[in-house]
């Protein structure tokens, strides 16, 4: 079980939250401007590190707000956690 | 290879079955071969047999990293099933359920197969109109499957609580008679005896670092037990399949989590079919050797840990013990994580890759056990012939840029 420190209500249990995969991944400017294939590698295609991942999770069952943590797949330790829109933590990017 | 019988046990037993031959060799892996298949699970053993007895390719070799079925074959609850709503879900898996009703005597090594049925517990009205239009596809497609009163639910599951005072009471079912479960073991087993008997090179402890890949076509794979050249490339290792696809510059419409099933001490025969109940988030048999085998809905997040959140494990057997308070005071054995690959439309990815002679065999998400002799011969097809089989055909790479997607996701036994 995670304990997931949400930066408006603190340490919680990882129950309350939910994830919601990858973050960083920009929605195209101009979508019209893409082909298929493009479209497909924003809609579909993802990173899935083994090792440091940066995601999204949204603390469902408590304040609502969504934010970024960066998170190792592999040991599933909690490495940072930064506000949505932020850029990756600088040390660990 | 020795072939297996009553009279080779009764052979063996007068010299107190000291004296059996090795099921497989272990040799050192040769530097060139017409395939490499990455992955010794059931997928990739099985991919290996029917390349040598379906396509006389032989000149073949199975790395694995580990050991043979040590990854989600060994970690899977065993279930095996036909039940999809889909066309094209419900060919491939059909095709794979008509080879495991003969595989014991294929491969000359008992599956432990048992058609002992799957049944579906349904409560809402929901439920009972979503498996209905299923069950009416599947007959369109000739696959058995039949709705189930309350009379005859209570029939086939009589341990089952049937009481109204619950959250979701039962309100029907339907089974699909020719379900059930295999010994998930032996089906990596008997696979890696049938295709090291037809000359196939299987060496474990032999892990994938890179690929030599030149003018887009691959050329090596570069293993912890040197370089090894091939013709063609197989990739068939489910939850790491990004890992490799990123050692050859690939990206994959693929993420992996966490998958978690857990065993009761044995018990005597209580339970004789599979039972899913989709709305409660848990499934489970009982296996031959009398343990419950219980399994529920993955993890949310990405994972490659093997393990998942115990939230999960309680979640799952409070609701198991709402179905069945009979089992309140078994005790729980142990549990484990698998790490399973889900695809977007959770339907699996098989065929070639966008670099010349690399196939890919992923995407099964929870469900790829049930579908391992399918998978494998069907990919085994598309390797020798250069071109994706029939059946695989619609379940490509170019579906998620050309949007015909194939969304099972309701079939997929309890939620993704």
């Amino acid at each position: 079980m995670l304990l997931i420190d949400c930066p408006n209500c603190g340490p919680r249990e990882e129950s309350e939250f939910r994830p919601a995969g990858e973050a960083h991944i920009a929605r195209p400017e101009d979508p019209q401007a893409l082909d298929d294939e493009q479209w497909a590698r924003y809609l579909y295609y993802r990173t899935n590190p083994k090792g440091l991942q940066f995601e999204r999770w949204h603390h469902f069952y408590g304040c609502r707000q969504w934010f970024n943590v960066a998170r190792d797949t592999v040991s599933h330790e909690i490495k940072a956690v930064y506000p949505m829109g932020a850029a990756k933590p600088k040390d660990l990017a | 290879m020795a072939r297996y019988s009553i009279f080779s046990l009764a052979r063996n037993a007068l010299s107190h079955h000291e004296n059996w031959p090795r099921a497989w060799r272990s040799p050192e892996p040769r530097p060139t071969y017409d395939v490499i298949i990455i992955g010794g699970g059931g997928h990739g053993l099985a991919t290996a047999y029917y390349l040598a007895k379906n396509h006389g390719i032989s000149d073949v070799c199975v790395i694995e990293k580990g050991w043979l079925g040590g990854g989600n074959t060994g970690r899977n609850t065993t279930v095996v099933r036909s039940n999809y709503l889909w066309d094209d879900a419900a060919f491939l898996y059909e095709h794979s359920l008509k080879l495991w009703e003969s595989l014991s005597q294929e491969l000359n090594y008992n599956v432990m197969f048992s058609q002992r049925g799957l049944v579906s517990l349904l409560s809402t009205q929901h439920d009972i109109d979503s498996i209905q239009h299923r069950v009416h596809a599947m007959r369109m497609n000739g696959i058995d499957t039949e709705m189930l009163t309350l009379a005859q639910l209570k029939r086939w599951v009589p341990i089952a609580n049937y009481s109204r005072k619950v959250r979701h009471p039962i309100n029907a079912g339907a089974v699909q008679r020719r379900g059930g479960s295999a010994r998930h073991d032996a089906v990596a087993w008997g696979y890696a005896r049938a295709a090291d008997g037809r000359g196939i090179d299987i060496v474990q402890q032999c892990e994938v670092t890179g690929f030599d890949i030149k003018n887009n076509r691959i050329r090596a794979v570069e293993t912890t037990r040197g370089r090894i050249e091939a013709k063609k490339v197989a990739v068939s290792v489910a939850g790491h399949s990004g890992v490799i696809a990123a050692m050859a510059g690939l990206r994959l419409p693929i993420e992996s989590y966490p998958l978690q099933a857990w065993v009761s001490e044995p018990l005597k025969p209580v339970l004789d079919t599979v039972i899913n109940a989709a709305f409660l988030g848990v499934y489970l048999s009982q296996s031959d050797k009398g343990e419950l085998v219980i399994g529920a809905a993955r993890d949310g997040y990405n994972s490659y840990g093997q393990r998942g959140s115990f939230r999960i494990i309680e979640q799952a057997v409070a609701e198991m013990l709402e179905l069945f308070p009979i089992f309140s005071r078994v005790k729980l054995l142990r549990t484990w994580g698998g790490i399973v690959d889900v695809s977007p439309d959770t339907s699996p990815l098989i065929g070639p890759l966008p670099v010349r002679g690399m196939y890919i065999n992923c995407g099964w998400g929870t469900g790829g056990f049930k579908a391992t002799p399918g998978a494998g011969e069907l990919m085994a097809a598309t390797l020798a012939n250069d071109a994706p089989h029939p059946l695989v055909q619609p379940f490509g790479l170019e579906r998620f840029s050309t949007g015909r997607l194939i969304d099972e996701s309701a079939a997929a036994g309890v939620g993704h």
